[in-house]
């Protein structure tokens, strides 16, 4: 009697099981926001690095494109030149050196107060700057995009949920004709990836609305992918080295549990258990 | 079970300060405390808890010497962490994840404890004291993952400080001497990080008992029959330290694996956004390690009601050694009820995946609608009380048990250990 118990509740156990895992999948299905398709970063994976001209043309995309609404709240020009960002330079290990981040800094305007007077004045920014707020606070971010805050870009990929692929996807290919029957509020665009669907920022990008130094065909998707890289590299800039040392930690600690499991054997050899 | 000192000092130096402060021979007779001999690997997460404890603590006193408990600065301050201070990128994700991994290890230990019968006679107080320590544990992690000062910090601790609101007549007023005000502000936050600082030195203390409990009634085993005779024990040292040294590296890999190339999986994405009181997050998450008592907690409708079963739930375990009535200590050796425990442990799981659905959702699509999640942690919340307060106790009357080994000895000779 007890034993045919027991039995039931193995078969029980192991069947809810399988049930909880089709209710999974029967669930990612679901959702009113299309799933942003999976794409092949080269900065993911145990070796992933960000692709260095992809990020210098991302960068020149935000510039011209995208920092006339959105901040980079948690950067300062001399990021640019860190070891692992987008215009590091060897030959200048301190990044406030670095000619193109000098460069950089000056095509932006920086308020400060003047020492002797106490007076604000513009001045040209210089690498230890950080990026400018653009809006004096939030109350007048809003009143200038339609109610709607733009969002602060320097940890926007890891602050998504599907993060570089979600961005790529909502920006590339997410502004599409509303399907028949969706009515789109005013002031804002349908957007298949956008939670909600709709989206108070305007499609940003067109085909060449900016000119690559290096050649490379401005198309949206281009600069789509070209943005998401920099901001990748905004949101985790210190992903390569952590990587780097991570590896290394692997095999460290692999070799130490090998050595450790041969002093624990030779240890015990003379005890059975 | 500590059994008499055999420490002789061997120079007159050691003599000399054996007389005046026997340290040397505390810790020698420490290191040497008699073991079973059949201790597995489940045995091994004491000494990995230990290294978690003191991770979280040396990570932690060097974040808070750049960490500013200021609304208006902290999710920066963490951003500066991670990006300008030397080593920030690296000890920022070990003292998160590091929290997950404590958490992770404390399960095991305590479900290791309750399939072994750990918690039984004479061990009970030594059970209670680990409850303790989980309990602190938790108000640890949660007040810790408000310092950030992100969406998911913010709300969560709006929630979780709003259970003290529903408590009758002197609810209201409770919750704002814990906020220091109306509502979440920056009190909050100061308090929190005082707290979130003073609470794991109260862990180090509740620790100091538990080992010292431990050391004073002796490990249980796998077999979970008292050691009888000096065959049955190795001493700690060596036989247990390179034992818990390799199971120690096998972990830090593990967490290796988190911390340098997954260390976003265990968080959530809307604590990248800066807490906003304005915009409630579509979905308020605990994090995981809160998930299954988040589940209790909206299993029932009445709010009240729903803190105290997950309070309740909680409680529940301080008094295990007395609900589970059985002689017998070890699951190995009760046919029946390692089959309620091992539906138990499968209904944590499913309390958790409960806790991290919307409760509308449909869990299991069976019927003319299907389960939702609320109505599958309901039957999980069921279960969980009932494998307590009427399982246990029934069992203990009515199992037939299977045959105790002789002695730890005979059992690791003939294999069954």
């Amino acid at each position: 009697m007890l034993k045919a118990i027991t039995k039931t509740f193995a078969v029980v156990a192991v069947v809810s099981t399988s049930l909880f895992a089709g209710g999974m999948v029967a669930q990612a299905a679901g959702g009113g926001e299309a799933k942003p398709e999976t794409q092949n970063w080269g900065f993911k994976g145990p070796f992933g690095t960000y692709d260095r001209p992809a990020m210098q043309r991302g960068y020149q995309v935000y510039k011209e494109v995208c920092s006339s609404c959105h901040v980079l709240d948690h950067l300062s020009f001399r990021h640019l030149g860190d070891k692992g960002g987008p215009f590091y330079d060897p030959q200048f290990p301190n990044p406030n050196d670095n000619p193109v981040v000098k460069a950089f800094a000056k095509d932006w305007t920086i308020e400060r107060i003047d020492q002797d007077s106490g007076d604000p004045y513009d001045d040209t920014g210089i690498p230890a700057d950080q990026f400018p707020d653009i809006y004096p606070n939030a109350i007048a971010a809003a009143a200038s995009n339609g109610g709607a805050v733009p969002p602060d870009l320097s940890v926007i990929i890891p602050a998504r949920t599907g993060g570089a692929d979600y961005l790529f996807a909502l920006l590339a290919h997410g502004y599409t004709e509303a399907p028949e029957g969706t009515t789109v509020g005013e002031g804002t665009s349908y957007n298949k990836y956008f939670p909600g669907n709709q989206i108070a920022m305007a499609p940003p990008l067109f085909d060449e609305m900016v000119e690559y130094a290096d050649g490379t065909q401005a198309s949206t998707e281009q600069m789509s992918r070209d943005l998401v890289e920099f901001l990748a590299w905004a949101g985790d800039p210190k992903m390569e080295v952590r990587k780097k040392v991570g590896f290394a930690t692997f095999l460290f600690l692999f070799i130490f549990a090998l050595l450790l499991f041969m002093t624990y054997k030779e240890v015990w050899k003379d005890v059975d258990h | 079970m500590s059994g008499h000192s055999t420490y002789e000092p061997k120079y007159a130096a050691g003599r000399w300060l054996d007389k005046r402060l026997p340290i040397v021979r505390f810790g020698v007779d420490f290191m040497g405390f008699p073991s079973p001999r059949n201790l597995n690997y489940w045995y091994a997460f004491g000494g990995i808890l230990t290294l978690c404890l003191l991770a979280q603590i040396i990570t932690g006193v060097i974040l808070a010497m750049h960490y500013t408990p200021d609304v208006n600065l902290a999710f920066d301050s963490v951003q500066r962490i991670r990006r300008d201070v030397p080593f920030g990128w690296l000890l920022q994700p070990m003292h998160a994840v590091g929290a997950s991994m404590f958490f992770l290890a404390v399960y095991i230990h305590m479900f290791r404890g309750m399939f072994y019968g750990s918690y039984k006679n004479p061990r009970e107080l030594l059970w209670i004291i680990g409850c303790l320590i989980y309990l602190v544990m938790m108000a640890t992690g949660f007040l810790g993952y408000t310092l950030p000062w992100g969406q998911m910090s913010f709300w969560g601790a709006t929630v979780i400080t709003g259970f003290f609101g529903a408590i009758p007549v002197v609810g209201e007023s409770l919750q704002q001497w814990l906020l220091g005000g109306y509502s979440i502000g920056n009190p909050t936050l100061q308090r929190f990080f005082s707290l979130h600082y003073l609470l794991p030195f109260i862990i180090c203390a509740l620790v100091g008992l538990h080992v010292w409990a431990v050391h004073h009634v002796g490990q249980n085993n796998p077999i979970g029959i008292e050691p009888k005779s000096k065959s049955d024990t190795l001493p700690f040292h060596p036989f247990y330290t390179m034992k818990d040294a390799f199971a120690i590296a096998v972990f830090l890999l593990i967490f290796a694996l988190f911390v340098f190339y997954l260390p976003e999986a265990l968080g959530h994405a809307d604590n990248y956004q800066r807490a906003n009181p304005m915009v409630t997050p579509p979905h308020i998450v605990p994090e995981w390690y809160f998930l299954p008592f988040y589940a209790i907690l909206r299993a029932v409708p009445d709010k009240l009601m729903g803190i105290i079963l997950m309070f309740g739930a909680i409680g529940v375990l301080f008094v295990l050694p007395w609900l589970d009535t059985a002689k017998v200590r070890s699951l190995r050796f009760r046919p029946i009820t390692r089959w309620f425990f091992i539906i138990f442990l499968v209904m944590c799981f499913v309390l958790g995946w409960c806790g991290a659905k919307a409760p509308d959702d449909i869990a299991i699509p069976i019927g003319e609608h299907g389960m939702s999640f609320k109505w599958l942690s309901r039957i999980a919340t069921l279960y969980y009380f009932a494998y307590f307060i009427v399982i246990l106790p029934v069992m203990g009357w009515i199992e037939k048990t299977k045959p105790l080994p002789e002695s730890i000895t005979k059992a690791v000779l003939s294999g069954d250990a």
